[in-house]
């Protein structure tokens, strides 16, 4: 017990130390991982055996990121990729295998060895670049996305991989085996060992379809069960047991537990727990994640490193450089340019943790010899290890290259005008957008997150990705011919300047623009907008009237309540806003402001409905009755008058 | 009566001028007018949501007050009724204190898709178009003004086809001048059924 203590204390004190340094250094976490196991592993020799069991404990950080991953993936969406899984995927596989196999069989190894490597080797590893992908902020990006295909079909690739590589079993291998008794104890418990082919695949099948039926029907009647318990910590274990449940279902009729977890996590995808299942699951996978990177780290055998040192670097080396050259092919292949085809190329190039599974496999089959399969575990480990250093460099040395470029690429090159330019397609500017298009009004819309242009035009809206306050791209976007500006940028600084330089190159565009607060609203006026709409506040006056609805006012009335104080907000702006422009020029807080605030409170309790003149209230005025007396002292007069007139 | 340079408000009501065949170009006529102020109701107030304080001030600049608009369902807009009911306040329109409208001329013109023959005792709508104004005659009788006939066209539906647009648009500037200079004789006028009747008598008197 005590070891375990101190092992354990290790490893996190290993962790705690490394990660943050590694991360303040620019090196992202898993580096500082990998660092800590080495520090703890092979360099002080503080934890050594016990390696190889804990490493097996760790990758459940693997198969639980593949849960996580499987939910931020609906059925749909998996389906829209299908293309390019097939297409990337397929050919990243195929021709990574080819190419290792080739270079295996040239330097004179047996086919069977050569083409285990190739597919040990072509796995890349899920756990290093989805880490990486989400810290980096990369995952929606173009190559994030690419990447994403790639990894996702490997991991399905692994299932025919396991079945198909007791076939390639090298018969004097099997004969060592059988010597030493060995092999049986090394099979893991198992549903199907014994079962003919046919029955095999038949429980397969029942496993997955069974996992999508009960994930589909038994999950949501068992969260509402557990949460209606009201105990987190209950949630928390349920959703622990549904991953190791189907982790260990996999195991046992011989699929991938990792590729187990994943399809649950599709098909729970839609699920109304899904949140709360993502962040109870979330610590967990990152500690064991983490966990599984010191592993790695601590499981660098030195000695046999030191003996192979240089079969071991060249081999790396030369399997990064052509699984690089093999990304970089399909990335030509598959039109993805610039930065994204550096990423897809630098963040796949390594082996993965999956390599490890396999090398047990060929192990436990007798497939590959002891010495190389050795070997091979200390290139994929290296191999690893080299990885965030090729991110640091793709940081550091090709996203600044693409910075300027892809100034010039994108701005895409806009071959639409419209009368209306819209900048920003954020939740503002979209409906903006919609609503002019849906009326046959030609639009021109920008927006410099290229994620953005890339959701609008999945659903048929044309935008352009570019930095809408640059001037060339204005005009590009026919600024001198267009009549309307539209700004609903998010930041509020680029939004001032945006309307500030319009107004003075282009004083007939007309400028209207989305504020962030009043604050804003008056700065943007200030610097010329022709009219402001504060983002939230006509939904909050909508809101106010449901309010009042919900008291179960008049809705009438209730409507035009919100009319009297939208009026009354906007008599005293005017005021409000030279106010604020004085202060702003003075630069003090002025109490003139302050003042105004409270006046404008106190006019909009008296326009909600305090009486006027004793009868009318603002807000009703005009169907107001005249006063009760009105007949007594008017009726009279009044006919004098009709009488005279109708006589004369 | 004699004064001369009367102010003419014409309050415009139509919801849909886009389909307008006949009001938007009387509309735009009047507009040319010097003596006119002319409101667009529907494009002042969208929302229905009408700035009493500042109709009223309208109304008390200017001496003959206009409603033009095409006939709906035998009566107003629904602006303009709005309007009647927010703008004409007690103690501004009527009751003791509220004279402001007392003496100034009213009248309205409108277009009307029936034939004039529709518009009778025994046609298809069994009343004259001066009959089913008479809320608005009562209105502008409580309010101390001086009520007129409208100016009617009738068949508005086919008008443009028959060619009968523009002398309509002929008649309404007019009655326009005859109105601005104070020429119209306002108690023959009065007794009409509409005012396309006077024109052949403003035509003799300025003649």
């Amino acid at each position: 017990m005590t070891a375990y203590f101190l092992q354990g204390f290790i490893y996190l004190i290993a962790a705690i130390i490394a990660v943050p340094l590694a991360k303040r250094l620019g090196l992202g976490s898993v580096l500082g991982y990998l660092i800590a196991g080495v520090i703890i592993g092979p360099v002080t020799g503080l934890v050594g055996q016990e390696t190889v069991t804990i490493q097996h404990f760790a990758e459940f950080g693997v198969v639980m990121m593949l849960f996580l991953v499987g939910m931020e993936l609906d059925p749909r969406s998996l389906w829209e990729m299908r293309n390019k899984l097939l297409g990337l995927g397929g050919l990243q596989l195929s021709l990574t295998v080819g190419a290792v196999t080739a270079i295996c069989l040239l330097i004179g190894l047996d086919w069977s060895i050569a083409l285990t490597i190739g597919l040990v080797l072509s796995l890349s590893s899920t756990a290093i670049v989805l880490q990486t992908f989400s810290e980096k902020g990369l995952t929606n990006t173009e190559g994030g996305r690419s990447a994403f295909s790639v990894l996702l079909f490997q991991d399905i690739a692994v299932i025919p991989m396991l079945a198909m590589l007791p076939l390639l079993a090298i018969p004097e291998l099997v004969e060592i085996a059988a010597q030493h008794g060995g092999g049986e104890h090394h099979v893991e418990l198992s549903l199907v060992a014994h079962m003919p082919p046919w029955a095999h695949a038949l429980v397969v099948i029942a496993s997955v379809v069974g996992l999508i039926v009960a994930g589909r029907v038994l999950s949501r009647p068992l969260f509402h069960y557990v949460a209606s318990s009201g105990l987190p910590e209950i949630f928390t274990a349920t959703a622990l047991m549904l991953v190791v449940g189907i982790a260990a279902l996999m195991s046992l009729v011989g699929l991938s537990p990792a590729l187990g977890t994943f399809l649950a996590g599709v098909v729970l995808a839609n699920s109304e727990f899904r949140h709360e299942l993502e962040s109870d699951i979330e610590p967990f996978k990152g500690l064991l994640l983490g966990l599984f990177f010191i592993t790695v780290g601590a499981g660098i055998n030195f000695a046999a490193l030191q003996s192979n040192l240089l079969i071991v670097i060249a081999a790396t080396l030369g399997l990064m450089a052509v699984k690089g050259l093999v990304l970089l092919i399909i990335a030509i292949i598959f039109k993805i340019r610039s930065s994204a085809r550096w990423l897809l190329c630098l963040s796949l190039a390594q082996a993965g943790e999956f390599g490890f599974v396999l090398l047990s496999y060929t192990q436990q089959h007798a497939v590959l010899p002891a010495e190389i399969a050795q070997v091979l575990s200390l290139v994929v480990a290296l191999s690893m290890f080299l990885t965030p250093a090729l991110f640091i460099f793709f940081d550091r040395v090709i996203t600044p290259r693409y910075k300027e470029t892809e100034g010039e690429r994108e701005p895409d090159k806009i071959c639409e005008y419209g009368p209306v330019i819209i900048a920003g397609t954020g939740r503002f500017g979209q409906i903006v957008n919609r609503m002019l298009v849906a009326n046959g009004i030609e639009t021109v819309v920008l927006d410099h997150k290229a994620s953005q242009i890339e959701e609008m035009r999945k659903i048929n809206i044309k935008s352009y990705y570019g930095d809408a306050t640059r001037t060339d791209l204005l005009h590009a976007a026919g600024i001198e011919k267009a009549s309307l500006l539209v700004v609903a940028i998010d930041e509020p600084q680029r939004a001032l300047e945006l309307v500030e330089q319009v107004k003075k190159h282009h004083p007939h565009v007309k400028i209207l623009a989305r504020a962030y607060d009043r604050m804003q609203n008056f700065a943007l006026r200030h610097n010329g907008a022709d009219v402001v709409i504060s983002e939230t506040y006509h939904s909050a006056l909508e809101m106010g009237e449901e309010a009042l609805l919900a008291l179960n006012y008049h809705p009438f009335r209730a409507q035009h309540l919100k009319y009297a104080f939208e009026e009354t907000e906007d008599e005293i702006s005017d005021d409000l806003y030279l106010s604020w422009r004085d202060e702003d020029e003075a630069n003090t807080f002025s109490e003139h402001t302050r003042d105004l605030f409270l006046k404008l409170e106190d006019k909009i309790r008296h326009a909600m409905g305090q009486d006027r003149d004793g009868k009318h209230s603002r807000s009703e005025r005009g169907w107001t009755p005249p006063p009760k007396n009105y007949l007594d002292t008017i009726q009279g007069d009044d006919n004098r008058d009709n009488k005279g007139e109708n006589q004369d | 009566m004699t004064d001369r340079g009367k102010r003419i408000l014409i309050l415009f009501a139509h919801p849909s001028p886009d389909r307008s065949e006949v009001n938007v170009p009387l509309a735009e006529t009047s507009t040319e007018h010097s003596a006119v102020t002319f409101v667009d109701l529907y494009r002042e107030y969208p929302d229905l949501r009408i700035d009493i304080d500042r109709e009223q001030q309208q109304l008390r600049e200017h001496d003959v007050i206009v409603f033009m608009f095409p006939l709906y369902w035998y009566s107003t807009p629904a602006i303009l009724k709005e309007w009647q009911d927010l703008v004409l306040e007690y103690g501004f329109a009527y009751g003791a204190e509220g004279r402001e409208l007392h003496g100034k001329t009213f009248l309205c013109a409108i277009t009307a898709g029936g034939t004039e023959n529709a518009y009778h005792r025994e046609g298809f709508n069994h009343f004259e178009v001066r009959e089913l104004l008479v809320p608005l005659e009562n209105t502008a009788g409580l309010t101390g003004m001086h009520y007129l006939p409208p100016y009617v066209l009738f068949g508005a539906r086919t008008a443009v086809e028959e060619g009968r647009v523009s002398e309509h648009i002929a008649g309404w500037q007019r009655l326009l001048d005859a109105l601005a200079a104070n020429t119209l004789n306002l108690k023959r006028a009065a007794g009409s059924n509409t005012l396309n009747d006077e024109l052949a008598a403003i035509a003799g008197s300025t003649a």
